[in-house]
């Protein structure tokens, strides 16, 4: 399976999820911001977390209309994979590929601890490897993770189940608890929490590996 | 020509800037402060000379970048 992590000024979760990925086996290409082609053959786009640009005008907007962000939106409209964790998801969301966008958290601090995430929908590749109602302890790192969309939106999200990952104790003031959502074709995955970081022994936990074992999975029986 | 935008989280949406403002107008003995909304103004330095089509090419960037519109108002000002 081959894989390409976006990599823009101030990202810092690029290599974290490089060795994630890498871990189930992935053939990871790191791919600069200016660059206007992802490499051929791809089968998946991470989008990592971290503070591309600085945050500067909104959290995720300018990286979201850099040259390589046009082709991450080609290769999903075509039916490609794409994960975007915390910015990655704050991205996602300016691109428009992901409904609704992130605001700064309820309590207007910077919250960095390891939240409960109850996973939504065993229905896509990313959370395949749960089961419906599963609890997952995971980190989160971030001051604007406070997900938010109209009501028509919400509605919409919750009937047509892509609601990926809920808060089991909201941190940040999201819309219905949500934590991560996908896209209508159910292969674009947004999330503020980083299971990228809970899949290494050494970091202490590996309940987020399923995540990217899951994807692995798919192609490798494809 | 210079353009000035402002740009405003729409009505409905969450401001917990804004009310952290008007906890703290509170708290210096502010009384009276129902409401608090925070907002940014941007102001852009333009070669054109033609307002209609400043204006034109302004909302353009504000649909594009300056404003998330899911989100976000803006009003144009051009000065």
């Amino acid at each position: 399976m081959k894989a390409a992590v976006i990599v823009f000024p101030g990202s810092n979760c690029d290599r974290d999820l490089k060795v994630a990925l890498e871990a189930q086996g992935m053939d990871v290409t790191m791919v600069w911001h200016k660059d206007t082609t992802l490499p051929d053959g791809l089968d998946f786009v991470g989008i990592p977390g971290g503070f591309s640009f600085g945050d500067y005008l909104r959290c995720g907007a300018i990286a979201a209309q850099s040259p390589i962000c046009r082709s991450v939106v080609d290769f999903a409209n075509k039916g490609g994979y794409v994960f975007g964790v915390c910015n990655g998801f704050q991205i996602l969301t300016e691109t428009g590929l992901l409904p609704g966008a992130l605001l700064r958290n309820a309590g207007l601090k910077y919250i960095c601890k390891t939240v409960g995430l109850k996973v939504e929908t065993a229905d896509s590749a990313f959370t395949s490897e749960w089961a419906k109602g599963d609890v997952i302890n995971v980190p989160i790192a971030h001051h604007d993770g406070n997900y938010n969309a109209d009501a028509d939106t919400l509605a919409r999200l919750k009937a047509e189940d892509r609601i990926a990952f809920t808060y089991t104790d909201n941190p940040n003031g999201a819309a219905d608890d949500i934590a991560g959502i996908l896209s209508e074709n159910r292969r674009v995955l947004g999330m503020m929490p980083h299971p990228e970081r809970a899949s290494d022994e050494g970091h202490g936990s590996v309940e987020g590996a399923p995540m990217f074992k899951g994807l692995a999975g798919l192609f490798e029986t494809a | 020509m210079k353009a000035r935008v402002h740009i405003m989280l729409k009505n409905g949406v969450l401001d917990p800037q804004g009310d952290a403002v008007r906890h703290a107008l509170g708290a210096l003995g502010f009384d009276g402060v129902d409401g608090v909304r925070q907002g940014k103004v941007i102001e852009l330095d333009l070669a054109e000379t033609d307002a209609a089509k400043a204006e034109a090419n302004v909302k353009d960037m504000c649909e594009k970048l300056l404003a998330n519109t899911v989100i976000e108002s803006y009003t144009i000002e051009i000065v």
